[in-house]
């Protein structure tokens, strides 16, 4: 499955503390970006903690401390030189509860590229925002209303709008942390469809505690247990053939 | 009979009811077990003793109470009605004020509360009113008594194992509770009330026109004889108030409040915001007199130099400047409070979602808190502009007596509580324009911050709904 172009992040003996207790113990694992790459495992193993390392989210828990090395592009994203608003930039994200912005349905795909300096004139700012709308699956529903605040639409909808907010700073990666563990099945099938459109232009990485899920939209998934990444593969490989006990267990519904 | 013996022997009777209803209502439970048939599964007494105590307490206690605290305002009438039918009462003079002040030097005396009386008048009523006040408070303690007595009895009759106690001790309750919450409404409705009938007073003497929209104050001479047309001109005592409370106040309470709040919430580390918050919180716990004398011996003086230095040489050294900057420190802590609860419950996850797209933390803190915690902190900033309107010490101490109307911050206003202070400290006659007109300006100044604090609220209200 895996191509031989090199991986777009990588991460190599990575620990991450919360004060004295350790979330994530000597995790590597490499992102590239024609797969949608899966993380799974019990509530409180750690994925979410590891995802939020890649863009740096860590950095806003005073507690949190990270060792190891993570690359992007096979630059360091905790060296000193790094710019981590830049990063997240680079790095974008989709929360676990929706979480637009309490402005209209524009200003909400516009954020960024304003704060970025993405865009000089209206009119390229009305492109940027038409088309991360249309990537994001929402311009049907939303073109009529765009001065409608963003808060009130359905939550399928606010989440899809989240990644078109995402989508709209022209990331290299979008990591998603259980982007829809608060949806309904609807919205989910729609973010699903959204995930795999999406595979090929942005290296995709998502969190999941549903493991139909991670076998639908991904194509490698990772298995996380008491923060340590227990086994790392093709999705259809992990499903179907693991090589770890704990792997199997946990697929076959033993515990988690 | 004194009152306090009454009040404790009816208490006394309370505790006996108490105890004899309970001791009844035990007795009627295993009488009521041996005949009540056990299919029923169901407690033999309704209601624990207890409640058949407190049943029968209530009984005693509350009726009595209740007389004796009508019957001691009904009293003073009853017994100089009686001291009137006197026969020594023949000699009082009929103009009411001397008679009047007899009856009262009488009265005293007879209680104990005087020695002796200047007028030898009242010497002949003394004895008369010693026995009008045996005669009535003997009666009502009797009465009292009666009534103690009758309920007991009442409530013990019908303690029987199925009376519903616990039920009707439970409805007493809800009405106590309800009497106490009553009694600060009925205040608020009297305060309310005395202000609306002294403010109606004054504008019967004073046309409302001229007081809401006349550029003139000068009570003084309306006091002294010059009418009171063009005296009650309250627009420069207003603008004042605002002057001070609203724009000069605000210019320093806002910025400020607002800033450390934002340090506050996201830059300060926790560590230090345990101990800066309570810092900034102590502003708010400085008595305001305290604010005045610094606000008129310290800031007002420099206020002074510094507007000669600036070039300024008519400047007073009771400038409104002195006293807004002050009173907007008074304030800061206010505002800072308000800004620092609306900033913290915008979630957590708009914070992260503007960080995660790039934004740096004082991007995200104008583009994504602001404007999210916006009407949270404009109903903060009402509601200190009503606390500012409404502060007296400061401004009577630093801002001055003088009404002009000035946009001038270093010139001396005044504002309608210094107004009020000034128009009701020392001896007044209250039937006069001149002291009414404190009665008017109380009833605007109340208007203008129940308007403000309704807005602010409901502001506040809205906000917070949008959030849960």
């Amino acid at each position: 499955m895996s191509q031989p172009t090199p991986p777009k992040m990588s991460a190599r003996n990575v620990n991450v503390y919360y004060g004295e207790k350790q979330a994530i113990q000597n995790v590597s694992i490499d992102v590239d970006t024609d797969n949608v790459t899966a993380f799974i495992g019990p509530s409180g193993c750690g994925k979410s903690t590891f995802l939020r390392t890649l863009n740096r989210m860590n950095d806003t828990v005073a507690s949190a401390r990270v060792e190891g090395e993570i690359t992007l592009d096979g630059e360091n994203i905790y060296s000193s030189g790094m710019d981590v608003v830049q990063l997240r930039a680079r790095v974008g994200m989709v929360f676990q509860k929706p979480n637009p912005f309490p402005k209209s349905i524009y200003d909400n795909i516009a954020y960024g590229p304003r704060i970025h300096g993405l865009a000089s004139a209206k009119a390229d700012l009305d492109v940027i925002v038409e088309s991360s709308l249309r990537r994001a699956g929402l311009w049907d529903e939303v073109k009529d209303r765009l001065k409608d605040s963003g808060t009130a639409l359905s939550g399928g909808q606010q989440q899809r709008l989240c990644i078109g907010r995402a989508i709209a700073v022209e990331p290299e990666v979008i990591l998603m942390d259980e982007p829809c563990s608060a949806l309904d099945p609807i919205a989910t099938a729609k973010i699903e469809e959204l995930i795999h459109e999406l595979r090929g232009r942005y290296a995709i990485v998502i969190v999941t505690h549903n493991m139909q899920q991670a076998a639908r939209v991904s194509q490698r998934t990772a298995f996380f247990h008491l923060g340590t990444l227990v086994e790392y593969g093709s999705t259809s490989e992990i499903f179907t053939n693991p090589r770890e006990d704990r792997t199997k267990d946990y697929i076959t519904g033993r515990y988690g | 009979m004194n009152g306090v013996a009454i009040i404790t022997l009816i208490l006394g009777l309370g505790l006996i009811a108490w105890l004899s209803a309970r001791a009844k209502a035990m007795r009627l439970a295993p009488a009521a077990s041996q005949t009540g048939d056990r299919s029923r599964k169901r407690p033999l007494l309704h209601s624990l003793p207890s409640y058949h105590g407190w049943y029968a307490a209530l009984w005693v206690l509350g009726p009595a109470l209740v007389f004796l605290a009508i019957w001691a305002n009904v009293m003073p009438g009853l017994v100089t009605g009686r001291v009137l039918q006197d026969p020594a009462a023949a000699a009082l003079p009929m103009d009411a004020m001397s008679r009047s002040a007899i009856l009262s030097e009488a009265r005293n005396i007879a209680q104990g509360n005087a020695q002796a009386a200047f007028d030898p008048r009242a010497n002949a009523l003394i004895e008369p009113y010693r026995s009008a006040n045996r005669f009535y408070s003997l009666g009502g303690a009797l009465a009292a008594l009666m009534l103690a007595l009758a309920g007991g009895a009442f409530a013990f009759t019908r303690i029987r194992p199925d009376f519903r106690a616990r039920t009707k001790v439970e409805r007493v309750v809800m009405s106590a509770l309800l009497l106490a919450s009553l009694i600060a409404i009925v205040t608020t409705v009297g305060i309310v009330g005395s202000l609306l009938w002294e403010s109606l007073r004054f504008f019967s003497m004073v046309s409302p026109l001229d007081f809401l929209f006349g550029l003139k104050w000068s009570p003084q001479s309306a006091a002294m004889g010059y009418g009171n047309e063009n005296a009650f001109g309250a627009v420069p005592l207003f603008w004042g108030t605002i002057f001070i409370g609203a724009i000069i106040a605000m210019f320093v309470a806002i910025p400020l409040g607002l800033m450390s709040a934002i340090y506050l919430t996201q830059y300060a580390k926790p560590a230090a915001r345990a101990w800066l918050k309570p810092m900034l919180e102590v502003l708010a716990g400085v008595p305001t007199v305290v604010y005045g004398y610094f606000a008129a011996l310290t800031i007002a003086p420099n206020m002074r130099d510094f507007a000669a230095w600036i070039g300024i040489h008519n400047a007073s050294s009771e400038s409104a400047l002195a006293a807004g900057l002050v009173m907007g420190v008074m304030i800061i802590p206010f505002v800072s409070s308000m800004a620092d609860d609306s900033i913290n419950s915008v979630p957590q996850s708009m914070r992260d979602g503007s960080l995660a797209m790039g934004a740096t933390t004082s991007e995200t803190i104008r583009q994504v808190l602001i404007p999210a915690a916006l009407p949270g902190v404009v109903g903060g900033v009402l509601l200190a502009v009503s606390r500012a309107i409404g502060e007296t010490m400061i401004v009577v101490m630093a801002a001055g007596l003088a009404a002009n109307l000035t946009l001038n911050p270093f010139a001396s206003v005044t504002t309608v509580t210094t107004q009020i202070v000034q128009l009701l400290t020392g001896d007044q006659e209250f039937d006069s324009a001149k002291t009414l007109a404190a009665f008017a300006l109380g009833l605007v100044l109340f208007v203008v911050t129940l308007l403000l604090n309704i807005v602010a609220l409901q502001v506040v209200k809205r906000y917070r709904e949008a959030y849960e």
